[in-house]
């Protein structure tokens, strides 16, 4: 067993899980690679999506993933960080419009 | 920034290079020899097809110092063409079937004989590319009016730039240089380049470890960018990947990213790109006259296969036609992916 709970080897065993469960892999990976292939949206977009995600998700393997990808797609840094402010408003927007719950709970509950 | 030259860094010379690309860094990666690669397809031996382009390092002396050169050029390089090479090389362009004429450097416009050469080659009736860094049309005012000279003779300028945001160009080729070329690209559409027949071609290359993306979807972001933040146009973007040489090899080693690189080279190898590496119908010259399969085997010092195929002077059509390309695992560089010539994608 592992000391740590993420290796970054780990990354490139991560087509390893059909080991286990070669049908659904197999699926899976179908479906991802059709995902992030050109379509309505580019590659690159595509790519900033998912760094974007990764970092709602809090994935250090798709973090990692997702930046190498991102710069060889042809994204730059700027463009990267936008795509993670993205993420940590929707992120921050979760929690705070759940503020409006506690408010009607509070209200409720008060005279 | 020095050239590994000016430096005496071993990767200066072609024989150290070859001997890493051998060896590796370490003991446990040795990828496999390159012409075991290929032989699968049929095209090993891999014969030259004719000889369409002449492609001529008119010097090494440049105004920039790129992280990623493969000719380590810079202002410290002191090699340039001579005239008497340069007369060598027109004579030779007389050939019919030899169409273009491409001009690359370091900064081919360095040379004295540059327009000199460019209007000789012009009343022959060649199509002319010159490999314009942008940044010498601002280095000096007697560079100022190359756009009107290149409109003159209608050459091709195709350009570097390696990004559309000013970080990661100027990363790769010196603090200041996306701004510089920003300007020399609309001097360039002031002429009239970059719409109807004044062809304006960029080139992009990875500022960093890994291969370029797919071309046309990058050459639509790098048209809309440009025109919507500079007001540029351009025609095509020629995403072209880093070889594993020279000034990019040193960077990949003290950067630990070597055997990385090489892993995705080696991965990403397409066999239908094997069938159009430019090495088989251009021919590569050397700023001192001597010949070569491509600009990246003139930077590792092998010559052109054959005993008469190794200088202008002895330019012999029928023999360069038929010789035998020289590979070596450089050449993976150029069947990654959708391959890489100087023109881009090969499929």
């Amino acid at each position: 067993m592992s000391k740590s709970y993420y290796e970054p080897s780990d990354l490139g065993k991560f087509g390893d899980i059909k080991d286990f469960q070669p049908e659904l892999a197999e699926k899976f990976f179908g479906y991802y690679n059709s995902v992030f292939q050109e379509g309505a949206l580019s590659e690159r977009e595509k790519s900033l999506i998912a760094l974007a995600v990764a970092h709602a998700v809090q994935c250090p393997y798709c973090i990692d993933a997702y930046t190498s990808t991102s710069l060889e797609k042809g994204s730059d840094e700027e463009e990267m960080m936008e795509a993670i402010h993205v993420a940590a408003a929707i992120k921050g927007g979760a929690a705070l419009v759940h503020g409006v719950q506690m408010m009607n709970k509070a209200k409720d509950m008060s005279m | 920034m020095k050239s590994l030259k000016a430096l005496n860094n071993p990767l200066s010379t072609g024989q150290k290079q070859l001997d890493l690309l051998h060896k590796g860094t370490s003991e446990t990666y040795k990828p496999p020899l390159f012409v075991d690669t290929i032989e699968p397809t049929g095209h090993f031996p891999m014969k030259a097809k004719g000889v369409e382009v002449l492609q001529i390092n008119m010097g090494k002396m440049c105004n920039q110092v790129c992280k990623h050169c493969h000719v380590d050029a810079g202002p410290d390089r002191q090699e340039i063409m001579t005239r008497a090479t340069l007369e060598l090389c027109l004579n030779v362009l007389k050939n019919e079937s030899i169409t273009t004429v491409d001009l690359t450097g370091g900064a081919p416009e360095m040379n004295p004989e540059f327009r000199w050469f460019v209007t000789e080659a012009s009343a022959l009736g060649k199509h002319i590319i010159v490999r314009c860094n942008l940044t010498i049309l601002l280095a000096n005012k007697k560079y100022n009016d190359l756009p009107q000279f290149f409109k003159q003779h209608k050459v091709e300028v195709v350009s570097s730039l390696p990004h559309f945001s000013a970080r990661r160009t100027d990363a790769q080729r010196g603090e200041g240089v996306f701004e510089k070329s920003i300007k020399a690209l609309q001097m360039l559409n002031a002429v009239g380049y970059g719409s109807g027949d004044l062809l304006l071609n960029l080139v992009y290359n990875p500022s960093g470890a890994f291969l370029p993306p797919a071309q046309a979807s990058l050459e639509r972001d790098f048209k809309k960018k440009l025109k919507d933040q500079y007001g540029i146009e351009f025609g095509q973007l020629f995403a072209i990947t880093n070889m594993p040489i020279s000034r990019y090899l040193d960077y990949l080693v003290a950067s630990g990213q070597y055997e990385d690189y090489m892993t995705q080279l080696v991965d990403a190898y397409n066999p239908m790109a094997v069938e159009h590496v430019m090495c088989r119908t251009t021919l590569s010259v050397g700023w001192d006259g001597q010949l070569y399969d491509c600009d990246f085997n003139q930077m590792l010092e092998i010559n052109c296969s054959g005993t008469k195929n190794k200088h202008i002077a002895d330019f012999d059509l029928e023999a360069l036609e038929n010789r035998n390309i020289l590979l070596d695992q450089h050449c993976y560089g150029c069947t990654a992916g959708a391959g890489s010539s100087c023109g881009g994608e090969v499929v």
